[in-house]
């Protein structure tokens, strides 16, 4: 390391505006990913922010903290800002730095793309948060989206939603939308292309795998949201009536467009987690994933049945018997790949020899919370349970894991993952021969 | 217990809901205690001690073991969705009789409207159902309407909630085999006030609910009064009904029968005349963001009305 890092201190500092003006231009994917996940923290604070008003207004009855007014904007923006920008750019800012590492690519198959598609995300945000100031239009004072994160139509329409606070929650998510499908996209095209020599998709990290189907879900998901946004300026400005019930228009659309998403979602958020529990549960483990190919095809499952679950969140709206039936019926069978998934966890632990380094203690708990939230899968409570804990735990150990990885301060814990111990002329990033040899080891070894 | 208690079910669509999950819920307690002492029993017994030098044994899988770990969850799921499939089926398809109490329930934002076509009442925001004798049931079969926005009809002692849609009439129907008060709440976010848009449903004897409903159906004696003079020389009129006076509104609760609730504004204060007072005068001061808007009338006048209003029984 000695030699390098001589050369490093030569290069002269440059003034920090040209390094900034680096990062907004940048269509490196290892920096897309981490503005991802920066941005994706920033607003993790601000949905935090919201939440403790909602639970300070909450700490006892009657209280009168905030007014109904803008109690209903905190849930509103909270849920808009959790979902749309935390969960979200944090799962794409870890698959754009990982996906092109692990699969041996030199970039993201599309990298302009990539950055149009982070800056598209980050207009969304800006979008969100400008409807304080301009939401209520030249009326008067500013306000933000007050219709739940949810929208549900009628409570949209310009007749119940006065100003433009639905417009900027409208506008936001269309451009974050536009933003996410273009991510999803270069993850598919990344993956299927640019895979290095050798490296058949049966052989493929099952972290590259899971955000694939992920990929997949994004495009199928998001879809559907962004035209129901375009159904819904087209409603309030345009004069349509998709989901205008004064007009004869359809609320129970409007659920179905909405929840088509809002399921699926789900996965999205959770599958990134289990990938990086597939991935140190092993390292940690010092064993082989068990059933590689059972994990793939069990991913996939939750793919598909993914997809046909949405209607659980409208068991309320009156659908007959027969539709509720079937929804019943496919979110308990999503319990079963899931299942496979922690069983097959369980199998690589057992006879291991389990090093508990951060990111396994995390990835231990990510299993933990998987199974509690596996048994409750058919349940209300679902949102709370799945995608708090899995997610976060599964992200929070994959953040360790990557430091792990990636900074000779976890010399040891990749020591105790099989790798042995990085060797001091290691540069501090790996280059994607290294990872792929890691990863190499990983699944195949 | 909560008087919201889904614990507490008196009705059967909510007794068969309480019993569907207390089966799920036992089926899946025994699998998480068992998968979480098998992760527990595999963190501690399989920690690494001692030199990392040696590899433990390489298993790649097993197919046994994977189809055993599939098949076994399947017919668990394909269990526990017969049992949810008879419920939904039993509480969905059921017929109504002849003999049912028929309820047009109309969801406003920020109160209940309750008619019965067929005994020719229309009240609010207190419903009043006859008890049902499971030997002799008389069941309450609930039409779900909204005038503007969604909402939903939960009384969780009485049954699972259903939302009133705009354009999208639903049913639902209850049968309570106990008398009472049950309490319930708006379950579907429909504005500023959904918080403050309370349940309240009256499970009465067959005789008093008979007497309540003879009351309802007599026009109020009211005699000719400072307070009506205002009530209907002002803007009350548009949002109000009184049967047998000129007030016709449809936007607002019909006060017909005022006295004969025990609550205003949809549950949010009881019903006595410094309340209704307040309420005419200032309805922020209960329920802010409330469409009641403020009338604006003197000190006089509000007495007035508001002495005219106790005379509605």
């Amino acid at each position: 390391m000695s030699a390098q890092t001589i050369a490093i201190s030569e290069i002269p500092v440059r003034p920090l505006t040209l390094r900034l003006h680096e990062w907004v231009t940048t269509v490196d994917h290892k920096r897309l990913g981490i503005l991802y996940v920066v941005y994706g923290l920033l607003f993790l604070a601000l949905g935090g922010i919201e939440a403790a008003i909602m639970r300070l207004q909450l700490i006892r009855p009657r209280n009168a903290l905030v007014s109904p007014e803008v109690f209903n904007r905190m849930f509103t923006m909270h849920g808009t800002t959790m979902i749309f920008f935390v969960a979200m750019p944090l799962v794409f800012g870890f698959a754009n730095y990982l996906v092109p590492l692990m699969i041996g690519a030199r970039d993201m198959a599309f990298p302009r793309l990539n950055a149009f598609s982070f800056w598209m995300t980050a207009l969304g945000g800006i979008f969100l948060y400008f409807s304080f100031f301009g939401g209520d239009g030249l009326y008067g004072a500013g306000s933000a989206p007050d219709v739940g994160w949810f929208a549900y139509a009628p409570l949209t329409a310009k007749t119940f939603s006065v100003g433009h606070s639905t417009d900027f929650w409208t506008l936001s998510l269309l451009s974050s939308g536009i933003g996410s499908i273009g991510t999803a996209i270069n993850i598919i095209t990344t993956v299927l292309c640019m895979r290095c020599p050798g490296m058949t998709l049966g052989k493929m990290p099952l972290l590259v795998w899971l955000n694939l189907v992920m990929a997949a879900l994004v495009i199928l998901a998001v879809s559907p949201l962004s035209a129901a946004q375009l159904m819904l300026i087209v409603d309030r400005y345009l004069g349509g009536h998709f989901f205008d019930t004064q007009a004869g228009g359809s609320a129970v659309i409007w659920m179905h467009f909405f929840w088509i998403f809002g399921h699926p979602e789900v996965y999205v958020l959770v599958l990134p987690a289990f990938a990086f529990a597939s991935e140190i549960i092993p390292v940690f483990s010092r064993k082989a994933i068990f059933g590689y190919p059972v994990m793939v095809l069990a991913t996939i499952a939750i793919g598909f049945i993914g997809m046909s679950v949405w209607a659980h969140h409208m068991f309320t709206v009156g659908m007959s018997a027969g539709a509720n039936t079937f929804f019943v019926l496919s979110t308990m069978a999503i319990a079963v790949p899931t299942g496979i998934k922690i069983f097959n966890w369980l199998a690589t632990m057992w006879g291991g020899k389990i090093r508990f380094a951060t990111p396994m203690l995390l990835a231990s708990q990510d299993v933990a919370a998987s199974i509690a939230a596996t048994q409750t899968a058919a349940r209300v409570i679902f949102a709370a349970f799945l995608i708090s804990p899995g997610p976060l735990h599964g992200l929070r150990a994959g953040l360790a894991w990557i430091r792990a990885l990636l900074f000779p301060c976890a010399e040891q814990a990749a020591e105790a993952a099989g790798y042995g111990s990085f060797p001091d002329a290691q540069p501090r990033t790996p280059q994607p021969a290294q990872i792929r040899s890691v990863t190499a080891q990983t699944t195949a070894s | 217990m909560s008087p919201t208690s889904i614990f507490a079910p008196v009705s059967t669509p909510a007794e068969s809901i309480l019993g569907v999950s207390i089966f799920v819920f036992s089926i899946v307690a025994v699998i998480f205690v068992v998968v979480f002492t098998l992760l527990v029993y595999a963190v501690v017994r399989f920690r690494s001690r001692g030199s990392h030098r040696t590899e433990p044994a390489q298993i790649y899988g097993s197919t046994q073991v994977e189809l055993a770990w599939t098949v076994i969850p399947v017919l668990i799921v394909v269990a526990l969705f017969l049992a949810t499939a008879r419920v939904i089926g039993s509480i969905q398809n059921q017929t109504r009789p002849q003999n049912a109490i028929e309820v047009i329930v109309t969801g406003h934002q920020y109160w209940w409207e309750y008619r019965y076509p067929r005994l020719n009442i229309i009240t609010a925001n207190e419903l009043h159902v006859p008890v049902s004798d499971p030997a002799h049931p008389t069941p309450t079969f609930l039409t779900l309407l909204s005038a503007d926005t969604d909402h939903s009809f939960w009384v969780p002692r009485l049954a699972g909630k259903t939302d009133l849609i705009p354009n999208h009439p639903n049913q639902m129907w209850i049968d309570p085999h106990e008398t009472g008060l049950f309490l319930g709440q708006c379950a579907q976010y429909c504005g500023t006030q959904h918080a403050k848009m309370l349940l309240r449903v009256y499970v009465q004897s067959p005789e008093e609910f008979d007497r309540w409903v003879h009351e309802q159906q007599q026009l109020p004696q009211t005699a000719e009064s400072a307070g009506k003079r205002v009530f209907e020389s002002t803007a009350c009129v548009n949002c109000h009904t009184i049967s047998g006076t000129p007030a016709k509104g449809r936007f607002g609760p019909d006060l017909t029968h005022l006295m004969s609730r025990d609550t205003i504004a949809s549950g949010a204060a009881n019903n006595t005349p410094d309340m209704l007072s307040l309420w005419i005068r200032n309805p922020d001061a209960i329920k802010p963001g409330s469409k009641m808007p403020a009338m604006g009338l003197s000190e006089q006048d509000a007495s007035a009305v508001t002495a005219y209003l106790e005379t509605l029984r």
